[in-house]
């Protein structure tokens, strides 16, 4: 290609990037604001990121968020990969259309997913409600909490529920790739196939494992939609806090919030990227 | 013994039969329900009132779709051509937005929109806004960017675009170099093997972006509330309003739910027969 052409895609290039990068770098910005207002500079101060820690709800709505995607990350990874072997090793006739359940929640639109599951947790309630009146009333051993909310339970039931396709969707793919006479292999020299499964097929999969987990840990993090039908009342994640602000004015203190966790993210992708590199480099030279 | 590891897998199934299954029969049941219950089409009849809003959700989700195609195929393209080390930078750097949740750089926009908003005062400060007024003899003190349509596409365009771009990249990152090799030794110039290569074998990776592009546009409902102000109600402001909202109506909410549902997934089925053609052509 002429030196131009590649000059201008450059410049191109740099102009989307400049584009995905221009609302976080405002929002960084002006996190250091020393004034309410998001359109006016008034000069440096860190006081934002001191009062951020003395806000409950923001702290609160940070761990929620946290926790749920990390728990809901290590549920669905866990269930994927193991549904991911149980498909399979099954037949073509049952796992396709296994398989296109599983990919209903990637194509459905968010809200219809959150409207749905909203659906079926209140009418679960509304049905628990009638039984636990009813044990209640007829026997008096124990006592069953007869209201139940949707809460935290709940939105960790809605993440896992549209994380482990993704999950399941990583893994596959390595299953297919991996010599499966590996594990003949294995339990010929003598491993049960549990042993063969650790040893041997875990360590071929990890790949696919990571990046499932990583793409369901994004996912979790940047949901919005699902977990504001999915809460409730009873939790509420960074993003429904953002959002409740939205009707008045949003404080600067999530703009420190956010400002941190992408700086936190930045620098972890950074450390994983240059070891990466620098082991890739490594083998690259013992190659040689 | 092949079957028996297949066991693996009845958790999954009953998860999803709880919790994928199970949720989409309740819309359609509740669809179907009238608000005092029983059996009732009403629901359905009722959104004739709400024509306007599918047009407009729909098209506007279309622009936005194209401008992402427009905008990502060449950016998937441009990366796939650079060295090893910079392509995973710039994946990384696709991604990475996606991590600060996508209702805080959406809130971003507004302060950049606003009608008092950063690109307004930087037009005002390099005097864009005079030079037009002594020019066109106007009143302009501002450009009025926020709560329009073109401002909700935008919004759109912004959080979905690496949605367009990752799949497109992979299908071309993934792409045999031979093939082009072979089409180039074959005579093609390098438009041809865009052309006649390089675009058929993409398509899969077209049509995956352009569904996880088009789905989260036109159901959307956060991006019109904050970039579009109240006059630029959409289908998924529509539901929401229905759900949690001020017209609690969760029967006709649903209809709506499952409507949405349909066109989709006709939408996208017809898309993919189209694709498949498409590649069923490239192999002959």
């Amino acid at each position: 290609m002429k030196k131009g052409g590649i000059f201008l895609n450059r410049v191109f290039m740099a102009l989307v990037f400049l584009f995905l990068y221009a609302p976080i770098f405002v929002l960084i910005v002006f996190s250091f604001n020393d004034s309410k207002s998001r359109t006016v500079w008034n000069g440096f101060t860190l006081r934002w990121y001191v009062e951020l820690l003395q806000d409950r709800q923001i702290m609160n709505a940070l761990s929620t968020t946290l926790l749920v995607s990390l728990l809901a990350t290590v549920i669905a990874t866990a269930a994927g990969t193991m549904a991911a072997v149980g498909f399979f090793n099954m037949k073509k006739r049952w796992r396709s259309p296994l398989l296109a359940i599983n990919s209903i929640p990637m194509t459905n639109a968010d809200i219809v997913t959150g409207v749905s599951l909203c659906l079926l947790f209140v009418a679960f309630f509304g049905g628990w409600e009638t039984f636990a009146r009813w044990l209640n009333g007829a026997q008096s051993l124990f006592h069953l909490p007869a209201r139940l909310h949707m809460g935290f339970g709940t939105l960790l039931i809605a993440h896992v529920t549209f994380n482990i396709p993704y999950v399941l969707l990583n893994v596959m793919p390595k299953l297919r790739q991996m010599d499966k006479n590996l594990i003949d292999a294995a339990q010929d020299l003598g491993c049960t196939w549990m042993q063969a499964f650790w040893k041997v097929v875990l360590p071929e999969i990890k790949p696919g494992i990571v990046s499932g987990a990583l793409i369901a840990f994004t996912m979790s993090v940047d949901d919005f939609i699902i977990s504001y039908f999915t809460a409730g009342s009873g939790a509420s994640t960074l993003a429904m806090v953002v959002y409740g602000m939205t009707k008045l004015r949003i404080s600067p203190k999530i703009n420190a919030i956010s400002s941190l966790l992408f700086i936190t993210v930045l620098t972890l992708l950074v450390i994983v990227n240059v070891r990466e590199a620098r082991q890739e480099k490594q083998i690259a030279q013992r190659r040689l | 013994m092949k079957n028996k590891r297949s066991l693996f897998a009845v958790p999954y199934v009953g998860w999803m039969a709880l919790f994928v299954v199970a949720p989409i029969v309740m819309v359609v049941i509740y669809a179907f329900t009238a608000a005092g219950g029983g059996l009732t089409l009403e629901n359905f009849s009722r959104m004739g009132s709400y024509a306007v809003v599918f047009t407009r959700s729909f098209h506007l989700a279309l622009i936005a779709t194209a401008i992402c195609l427009l905008i990502g195929y060449p950016v998937a393209y441009m990366i796939s051509r650079e060295g090893p080390g910079l392509q995973r930078v710039a994946m990384m750097l696709v991604m990475l937005p996606m991590w600060m949740n996508f209702l805080l750089r959406t809130y971003s926009w507004m302060s950049i929109l606003e009608n008092t908003g950063l690109l307004n005062r930087f037009f005002s400060a390099i005097g864009l806004f005079k030079l037009l007024n002594t020019v066109f003899g106007t009143d302009l003190e501002y450009f009025a960017m926020i709560n329009t349509k073109g401002a909700v596409v935008l919004g759109m365009v912004y959080n979905y675009l690496p949605f367009m771009i990752l799949p497109i990249y992979s299908v071309i990152a993934k792409m045999d170099g031979s093939l082009l090799e072979a089409a180039r030794d074959l005579g093609a110039n390098s438009f041809g093997v865009f052309r006649k290569v390089i675009l058929p074998l993409s398509l899969p990776g077209v049509l995956s972006g352009v569904t996880m592009v088009f789905v989260p546009s036109v159901s959307t409902f956060a991006i019109s509330k904050l970039l579009g102000g109240s006059n630029e109600l959409l289908l998924g402001d529509l539901i929401e309003q229905q759900f949690l909202g001020t017209a609690y109506n969760p029967y006709l909410g649903s209809a709506i739910a499952l409507v949405m549902m349909v066109i989709v997934v006709v939408c996208m089925a017809l898309m993919n027969r189209f694709g498949e053609g498409e590649e069923q052509a490239v192999m002959l």
